[in-house]
């Protein structure tokens, strides 16, 4: 509790903290010109979750469920509560989240302020689509009940919407039944982005989403291992699969050279070759399947102290020649790291104005910090997202233009009236000026 | 499945503690002072899986109203298996130095009534042979220091009273844990600056469960305020008293 970073580590800011303890707490008085910001696990990669010389409500606390229909799969609870505490809790009941991230270690909070999506949005779209209605507490005191029918331009304007449109206070959505905490999983080798996008189109598994090796170039350019998954059938039985509970923990700042360009082509190349068969199938546990990264706490400290930039785009996939372009610039550079993740989305819409979620084809890549350079090269990409008809997604950003957000999100207008006047953060106010 | 009374279950650690009460399917009856977050934390353990949860709100401190309030307890929940006594409050030291009655309230509700409720308790136990009855008490009552000693007096005679009271009652088989945290993350704590000795209030619960289970007597928490306190402690007189601790 001693820092309120991002996940990324990236900007390193200071600001004053509030904790709220209970949900029926006011929020607490500030002084002029001051703003507020709703904090969950500062698990986003950028200021999003920051408020630079302003106050953040670390909502942790607000962690108690409220109502569970165990028969309908309905549950409301405070918004600081952990999508891992909801898992440990519905799961042994037959229920699963509708839609999760790659991590279980953010709250419903930053869930819904985000509208974060994942390997289903093919088939459900993102996390807002579940949403039953939630509870938004502004800092005049006033208090909206907000669904898709009840208030609905807040709804929109919340969903996707920062935090800067008030607290939530909690949330209720729908789950999804399972038979059992196990997923059946198969997984294909694919050696260039052409079979990566032939493979996507096949695919009839719920969940679908490919590692991509961005170092490979050449023949091998969007090489990677795409990995499909369905909850499991009832035959399988719960003991079959017990989950490894010894976590790994990444205690200090790995020194800057740690990651080079020959440690991740090592390990992309192993972890490649780790598959000798073009298909592989099997049972897997939730955790692993869905949240890999989890295992190893602290990972983000393996980008040393000076962090690292995590950029995530989607592009229209009817040009495949401008993702191979894409790939191309990374490839070249140099710079990315391992954990490249490339996942085609549905056509399903995203209900927030600002909801980052939309058809095409998805990339997500980490890049150690070199300061400049990297910049640059994040820049570029961007001028190529642009150009292309795609967008950045705000909860990876801490460096795009204010011009290339306005031209993203062109709703971001529309929203301004929805912004509570006592609240901001740091990629509004650099995104907006 | 235990029978366990909270008094004082709006506290953090008691909050944290209840939910693992609740997850093990365990039945409880919770006091505490403010109805509507009363309301809250019940709903919150009933979906966590307790077989029961009853709530009763009052003001704790009143030492009138203890027996009514057992009374009620033993007729809906059953004589408690565990107890846990974990409500406290952290007044402003410097407002105490000044004011009597500051620090009498003080004293009435980190020491005077928690006697109250654990004389009644320890007779109604002693009678049963058996059971647990758990008490926050603090390391801030191991040692008189110039920034919190009124406090440190309540929670230092409630140290010594339940020491007694434990070597009383294990006679009858009936075990008292004396819980003494050190800085964790509560409201109490709000206006505290923080440092890396701050522990969550989840943590300290994870250890209490894990004491109460061994049925240990005092539990310094977490673990390494037992050595913090003993270098404390052992500091002479004429030393300690020129430090600003």
């Amino acid at each position: 509790m001693l820092a309120y970073q991002s996940w990324n580590r990236y900007p390193s800011v200071r600001q004053k903290a509030d904790i709220l303890h209970w949900a029926t707490d006011v929020l607490p008085d500030i002084q002029q010109g001051e703003t507020l910001l709703p904090y969950g696990l500062g698990r986003s990669y950028g200021d999003v979750c920051l408020n630079q010389g302003g106050r953040i409500l670390d909502t942790q606390n607000l962690n108690h469920f409220l109502h569970f229909d165990r028969a309908k799969g309905i549950l409301r609870c405070e918004s600081g509560v952990t999508l891992a505490q909801i898992l440990s809790l519905i799961i042994p009941v037959g229920w699963f989240l509708p839609v999760t991230p790659g991590t279980q270690f953010i709250t419903l909070g930053g869930a819904v302020a985000n509208d974060v999506h994942g390997k289903n949005h093919h088939c459900a779209g993102n996390f807002g689509h579940h949403i039953r209605q939630f509870e938004l507490l502004r800092s005049d005191g006033s208090v909206y009940l907000c669904s898709p029918q009840q208030n609905p331009e807040w709804f929109r304007a919340t969903v996707g919407g920062l935090g800067l449109t008030g607290l939530i206070r909690w949330v209720e959505f729908q789950l999804i039944p399972i038979n059992n905490p196990l997923i059946e999983v198969e997984t294909v080798k694919f050696a260039n982005i052409d079979e990566f996008f032939s493979l996507s189109k096949a695919s009839a598994f719920d969940y679908s989403v490919a590692w991509l090796d961005g170092m490979a170039k050449g023949k091998s350019l969007g090489r990677g291992l795409f990995m499909q998954g369905n909850h499991a059938a009832p035959q399988w039985n719960h003991g079959y699969c017990m989950k490894n509970t010894r976590k790994l923990s990444i205690p200090i700042d790995f020194p800057g050279f740690t990651l080079n360009k020959l440690s991740i082509k090592l390990f992309n190349t192993l972890y490649y070759h780790k598959q000798i068969k073009k298909v592989s199938t099997g049972l897997a546990h939730y955790l692993p399947f869905f949240y890999p990264l989890d295992g190893v706490e602290n990972w983000n400290r393996i980008y040393g102290a000076k962090g690292f930039f995590q950029y995530q785009c989607v592009l229209p996939y009817d040009n495949p020649a401008v993702i191979k372009e894409m790939l191309k610039t990374i490839a070249n550079s140099g710079q990315a790291s391992f954990l490249g993740v490339m996942k085609v989305f549905g056509d399903i819409q995203s209900l927030g104005l600002l909801s980052f979620p939309r058809k095409g084809f998805t990339l997500a890549l980490d890049f150690r910090n070199h300061g400049e350079k990297t910049l640059r090269l994040l820049e570029a990409l961007d001028v190529m997202v642009s150009a292309n008809g795609g967008v950045v997604y705000p909860a990876k950003d801490t460096r795009m233009s204010a011009q290339h957000f306005q031209q993203f999100y062109p709703n971001w207008e529309d929203m301004l009236k929805f912004i509570d006047p006592h609240f901001s953060s740091g990629f509004w106010r650099r995104v907006t000026k | 499945m235990k029978k366990i009374l909270i008094i004082g279950a709006t506290s953090a650690i008691a909050r944290e503690l209840a939910k693992r009460f609740a997850g093990r399917g365990d039945k409880l009856f919770l006091l505490g002072r403010d109805e509507g977050k009363l309301q809250i934390i019940h709903a919150d353990l009933q979906i966590r899986g307790a077989a029961k949860v009853v709530y009763a709100a009052a003001d704790l401190a009143n030492t009138e109203k203890h027996a009514g309030l057992l009374q009620q307890v033993y007729k809906t929940l059953g004589e408690p298996d565990v107890v846990l006594l974990a409500y406290g409050t952290l007044g402003e030291q410097a407002q105490g130095e000044q004011d009597y009655t500051m620090a009498q309230q003080e004293f009435q509700t980190n020491f005077l009534s928690p006697v109250s409720w654990l004389t009644l308790l320890a007779n109604d136990f002693a009678r049963r042979g058996s059971g647990s009855i758990v008490v926050l008490s603090s390391v801030a009552g191991d040692r008189g220091r110039q920034s919190n000693y009124i406090y440190g007096a309540a929670k230092g005679g409630l140290s010594i009273f339940t020491q007694g009271l434990r070597n009383r009652l294990y006679h009858s088989g009936v075990h008292v844990l004396t819980v003494k945290p050190g800085f964790t993350d509560t409201p109490m704590t709000a206006d505290m600056k923080k440092n890396f000795l701050f522990v969550s209030p989840a943590k300290v619960a994870r250890d209490i469960e894990q004491a109460l289970e061994k049925r240990q007597t005092i539990l310094y928490t977490p673990w390494f305020w037992r050595f913090i306190m003993l270098v404390i402690k052992l500091i002479p007189e004429w030393l300690f008293i020129k430090l600003k601790l």
